[in-house]
């Protein structure tokens, strides 16, 4: 094994980043994920536990107005639109586009958290009148933190894009924090039915 | 200023020039050595990200909260010695087993496992560093604080008192007042935080840092342990944590997750607690087994028997132990169908690890044994665990357990499985890989001596507890009447307990002493076949001056094949670059740049205790601590120009 | 050879023992059991429901002793002859390149074998199920038991409402009938466990469960609280007592009565302590002024075994102890310490001592 003389394989050659799931990052936002979609998972089974374990539903209070959150859905489903052109220009090394696809994109995010904000008062419940109004409120805010996160790790990278210094694996930070803003999106679609139908269906 | 957005490459002396291939001993290898050091100093202290350092403390710290849990214990079996003791009362017996327990679960059981795999895998991967070098550091970081905090509470008699499992409504706001079970949620909080973050390094790790040649069919079976392992922290924790932030809330800002008056339940924290707490135990015991693999061989002087059936057992234990989380609550009023399907489920998953039981016997049975400390801990298993495993299946029975639940035959139960499958094979693995880590040989003499100090100590405290069990003692009392029976038991029990401190203690003096003068070690004193034993003890700061490609699930057993590729070349010696490797077959894929030394993660965790402490106390703080928790963040991603231009120097697009 | 530390070792456990001998030599104020010729062993089956589960005890003893000896004979085995080796020795690689049939036999039918036996395992586990959800229920006793934090209310409800009776921590029922007893929780979750006649049942807030009994001897059976509970989980205790059954009727008759009348002066004044003092703010005696349910009822307190849930003996001495201190028998207990005037305390023991 240590013999001087033994041929061995050359890497220097090799790309020195590389996106999707060869890129360590990539696991690495997917375990995030996993971890995330784990919490909502259970939040939505509690839901449905409370559910079972009830005579009315929601207990004491009308359901959650649809509006707000069925504009905020639309609005979200949107912003898939800049995000995925951002993923694409980051995978192309096109600065100016991944720079303009973020901006959009983070005015999508700014829309999304004022509606949000108009969808908590539109709960018709507050998180202490009863456990329906617990666990709505925890889905509601556990989503919320996500999106406010995501928004912020996205506006932090874009203010890179502008100020530098680059380099390749930049380019791959793009490419993942895009497939997080999409598992922040996608996640809300159950949320969004459990909280405004769970109450209206169940 | 008009600075170019992408950094340019860095030029003449500041650029990476030095390439990795020439042996130890060479300027290429001095250069390593010094890339991948530590940064001296007292602030170096706070900024390491290399993982060994990072392993070593993390060790340490495990084991002094080893220690903590178990001094504690010896005062509650001081307690129960006799009966109608009066050395402690109930106030501090409940904070007492309370704080033994979760010392146990949270701050000893899961996080030394992780760190015996964050210091061994890279070794036995073949490469430099484990995936996300300063995430491994801030776990380490966000643990230690979090395990002070509660231990900080505790000494100010604000230490938690409901059990480590902490059922509601006893926990909640109403019987429960002041800051105790907060400060026990949170710092479940803190350590699940800490788990979550080390599975997510472990996984990338083996996942896409393995050395060429190592397919996932020649991983060795630790490495495949703690895959698995980590796969399952990474579906169990989040159900403790969100068990946990809901008690918060209701004792914080009146949500009524478990409160039945206004809709809640009781049983939906005993649900979401031991969904977690069922994996929890196997996240405990899974890398148990690992040690086991990694030590039989190397002691049987051959591959271990049946590779293939060894690694689906381990993913089938994995996968059933999430569908036995009821049997916790068998005494409950949930259906009796439901329950008859935990039973089934709770006696299947004794299939798989029979199966591991079996294929470890064929290999000692058919091999060449060296009868070393290592191998006695783990022969030690064969007697305490399947003892445990036969009390399990005794509790997995629904009538059974309705006799014998939450009494102490349930605490007999629980420290054969977890003493026996993972503490022995610990203590084995700790002997086993000392060498490695120190450079050093432990004595025999002593070894032998603690071992059995602690084989017969262990029995002599926990086999007369099935006894006491059967005999109508609940488990969790500060007393018990006199004539009751079990006097002699107890006494029995508590000689049996300080005969097993006892000889931890002396393992504890052996590693002290062999550390500072003990034999030097070779790189491979037991003759292993894994790839940690290619390499120096103590190991480089890199690792390995030339990265391995490997041939064989034993590697240093398997040599290269004539004219075949020994060795890895052309990754940078005087920046820290290392390669990464496809998922499957690691075939060398690309080069990545590795974080330096940076005293963000470090910072992070202070920021991020800041927050978890301050909303115990207040839901603003949650608001304001994440703020404060943003700014180190920010500092830990943002590039310095220095960096950038280091790595553009090396740079290459795929 | 052994290394000196060991002998510093072995002077810091003489150490420690001689610690516990002398913390073991203080005061204590907690009584040995007051009823030690209780019965509480889940292997002293007195009835038909810890009795299935005594025989599937065996069942399962008998096959795991099996498997466990037998592991352990092969580690033996393989301990004593397979030959040595040190770390030197180059290993045996053989097994990369051919098949190892013997093993690969061997191992496989360890393995068909003890699905075998844990698939039987498994139908005897269920077959004992089934056993246990057959207890005819046939002419039952009803009970209701409430937990608190550290007590029990049992309350009989055969018959009508006028029928009924409460009493505390000593539940009474006749040899050969069965007993019902709907489990209901007032604060936190409690267990019942009475091991020597059925096996355990939680009493969770907020919901409503049911054990079902049989006693089949006479005898006292102890029963605990096997839930943790708080400050005094170990010595919540909870007596049953099995009698024939026109024993059962006697008392059951007794305890419907409202609580005798004292006659004596001593007694007399005792009820009027106890009536204007703190004792009426939670506990019950019927037939007096004190009505309040947050306590045990005492109107027929003399009648029990025991005080404070199985702690103390049911004795004069001990009952004045207990008023004047229940913070030293039993700490945290949820009774304050009345002051009372010694005049007044022996009232009070001597009206309570009355209530058979």
């Amino acid at each position: 094994m240590n013999d001087a003389r033994a041929p061995s394989i050359d890497v220097s050659g090799l790309p020195s980043f590389a996106f999707s799931h060869r890129s360590p990052m990539w696991w690495g936002t997917l375990g995030m994920m996993a971890i995330e979609g784990t919490v909502f998972a259970l939040t939505v089974a509690t839901y449905f536990y409370l559910r079972s374990h009830s005579d009315t539903w929601p207990m004491t209070a009308r359901p959650p107005d649809l509006l707000w959150g069925t504009l905020n859905t639309a609005i979200m489903l949107l912003s898939a639109v800049p995000n995925h052109l951002a993923k694409r220009a980051g995978e192309r090394y096109d600065v100016p586009g991944v720079r303009l696809w973020i901006i959009v994109g983070l005015v999508f995010g700014l829309a999304f958290i004022a509606v949000r904000v108009m969808e908590f008062a539109a709960l018709n419940v507050r998180w202490d009148s009863n456990a329906y109004g617990s666990v709505v409120w925890t889905l509601l805010g556990l989503h919320t933190v996500h999106m406010v996160t995501d928004w912020a790790d996205t506006l932090v990278l874009g203010v890179l894009f502008f100020t530098g210094p680059l380099e390749g694996k930049r380019f791959v930070d793009v490419s993942e924090n895009s497939m997080y803003w999409y598992f922040v999106v996608w996640t809300w679609l159950p949320i969004y039915l459990v909280i405004y139908w769970g109450a209206r269906a169940l | 200023m008009d600075r170019p957005l992408v950094e340019p490459p860095a030029r003449g002396s500041d650029a990476p020039r030095l390439k990795d291939g020439p042996p130890p001993g060479s300027a290429e290898a001095r250069a390593l050595d010094e890339t991948w050091a530590d940064p001296p100093g007292f602030f170096g202290w706070f900024c390491p990200v290399n993982h060994k350092t990072i392993a070593k403390r993390f060790i340490v710290t495990t084991l002094a909260f080893f220690a903590a849990g178990g001094l504690l214990a010896a005062v509650m079996r001081a307690q129960l010695s006799r009966p109608e003791n009066n050395l402690v009362g109930p106030d501090m017996y409940n904070q007492l087993f309370t704080m033994h327990g979760t010392t146990m679960m949270f701050l000893f059981a899961v996080p030394v496992m992780q760190t015996v795999a964050t210091y061994m895998l890279p070794l036995m991967l073949g490469t430099r560093n484990v995936a996300f070098p300063r995430m491994n550091a801030y776990a380490y970081w966000i643990f230690l604080f979090g395990g002070l905090m509660l231990y900080i509470a505790f000494f100010f008699n604000t230490g938690p008192d409901a059990g480590w499992f902490a059922y509601v409504p006893l926990s909640g706001p109403q019987f429960a007042p002041g800051k105790r079970v907060d400060f026990w949620a949170q710092m479940i909080t803190f350590t699940e935080m800490s788990a979550l973050v080390e599975a997510i390094v472990i996984i990338t790790t083996i996942f896409k840092f393995r050395a060429p040649g190592m397919t996932l069919n020649r991983l060795p079976l630790f490495a495949w342990s703690m895959l698995v392992t980590s796969f399952m922290v990474l579906f169990a924790m989040p159900a403790v944590m969100l068990a946990s932030t809901a008690l918060i809330m209701d004792r914080l800002i009146g949500t009524h997750f478990y409160n039945p008056a206004e809709g809640g339940d009781a049983l939906l924290w005993q649900h979401l607690f031991w969904f977690f707490g069922h994996p929890e135990v196997y996240l405990i015991f899974i890398p148990g087994l690992g040690f086991l693999s990694a030590i039989i061989p190397t002691f049987a002087r051959r591959p271990i028997f049946g590779y293939t059936a060894m690694v689906l057992s381990l993913i089938a234990t994995a996968f059933l132990s999430f569908g036995l989380w009821v049997h916790h609550m068998f005494a409950t009023n949930l259906p009796e169908l439901g329950k008859g399907f935990f039973t089934a489920v709770s006696m299947l998953i004794a299939i798989p690890s029979a199966i591991q039981i079996y294929c470890w016997l064929a290999t000692l049975w058919t091999g060449r044994l060296n009868l070393k400390t290592p191998l006695l801990f783990v022969l030690a298993f064969f007697f305490i665990l399947v003892l445990g495993g036969m009390t399990g299946l005794m509790l997995a029975s629904v009538p059974l357990d309705l006799q014998v639940h939450d009494t102490y035959f349930v605490v007999a139960h629980l420290h054969y499985v977890l003493i026996g499958g993972a503490v022995f094979p610990l203590f084995g693995a700790f002997y086993y890989w000392f060498p490695k880590f120190s450079g050093r040989m432990m004595s025999e003499g002593l070894g032998r001596w603690s071992f059995w100090l602690m084989f017969i100590g262990f029995n002599l405290a926990f086999f007369p507890m099935h006894l006491l069990g059967l005999h109508g003692m609940p488990r969790r009392v500060y007393t018990y009447q006199a004539g009751m029976g079990w006097d002699n038991l107890n006494l029995a029990s508590t000689i049996g307990a300080y005969t097993l401190a006892l000889g931890i203690f002396l393992s504890l003096v052996n590693a002290i002493r062999s550390a500072r003068s003990g034999e030097p070690a070779p790189a491979d004193p037991w003759g292993g076949g894994t790839l940690e034993w290619a390499t120096a003890s103590p190991p480089a700061t890199c690792n390995f001056h030339r990265v391995p490609v490997v041939y064989g699930r034993d590697p240093v057993w398997e040599p290269p094949p004539p004219g075949a590729p020994a060795y890895v070349s052309g990754l940078a010696a005087d920046s820290r670059e290392q390669l990464v490797t496809t998922v499957l077959d690691a075939l060398p894929d690309h080069r990545i740049s590795y974080p330096t030394p940076s005293p963000w993660p470090f910072l992070s965790a202070v920021a991020t205790t800041i927050l978890f402490v301050g909303s115990i106390f207040t839901p603003w703080a949650i608001v304001w601590g994440s703020v404060i928790v943003a700014v180190p963040l920010v500092g830990w991603f943002w590039p310095t120009r220095r960096e950038a231009a280091e790595h553009m120097a090396l740079e290459k697009q795929p | 050879m052994v290394p000196p530390v060991f002998g510093l070792c072995l002077r810091l456990v003489l150490l420690a023992v001689l610690a516990l001998l002398l913390a073991s030599l203080s005061d204590y104020a907690l009584a040995a059991t007051p009823i030690p010729q209780a019965v509480h062993d889940a292997l002293d089956a007195m009835g038909p429901q810890a009795s299935h589960i005594a025989s599937l005890w065996n069942v399962f003893l008998a096959a795991c002793a099996a498997v466990f000896l037998a592991i352990l004979a092969v580690l033996l085995y393989v301990l004593w002859r397979t030959p040595r080796a040190d770390g030197g020795d180059v290993p045996d690689l053989s097994s990369l390149r051919e098949a190892e049939p013997g093993p690969q036999r061997h191992v496989t039918r360890a393995v068909v074998v003890s699905v075998l036996a844990l698939f039987a395992l498994v139908v005897a586990s269920v077959f004992t199920d089934r056993a246990l959800a057959r207890l005819s229920l046939a002419d039952a006793v009803n009970i209701e038991v409430t937990a608190h934090q550290w007590w029990w209310t049992a309350k009989y409800v055969n018959g009508g409402p006028s029928d009924s009776f409460t009493t505390a921590n000593e539940i009474h029922v006749p040899v050969g009938r069965p007993v019902v007893v709907n489990l209901h929780a007032d604060d936190v979750i409690h267990s019942l466990w009475v091991p020597s006649l059925a096996g355990k049942k939680d009493l969770i807030p907020g919901r409503s469960t049911v054990m079902q009994f049989r006693a089949d001897h006479p005898g006292i059976y102890r029963g605990q609280c096997a839930e943790f509970c708080g400050y005094q989980h170990a010595l919540m205790g909870l007596l049953v007592i099995a009698e024939p059954p026109a024993q059962f009727e006697t008392w059951v008759q007794g305890q419907r009565q409202s609580a005798t009348e004292p006659t004596d002066a001593k007694a007399l004044r005792g009820k009027a302590v106890f009536e204007s003092s703190s004792c009426a703010m939670c506990h019950a005696i019927q037939g007096s002024l004190a009505s309040a349910q947050h306590a045990p009822d005492l109107t027929h307190v003399a009648s029990r075994q025991t005080l404070a849930a199985g702690t103390l003996p049911n004795t004069p001495q001990d009952l004045s102890a207990w008023i004047s201190n229940p913070q030293l028998h039993k700490p945290g207990t949820n009774m304050p310490a009345t002051p009372l005037s010694k005049d007044d305390l022996e009232a009070i023991v001597a009206y309570l001592g009355g209530l058979k």
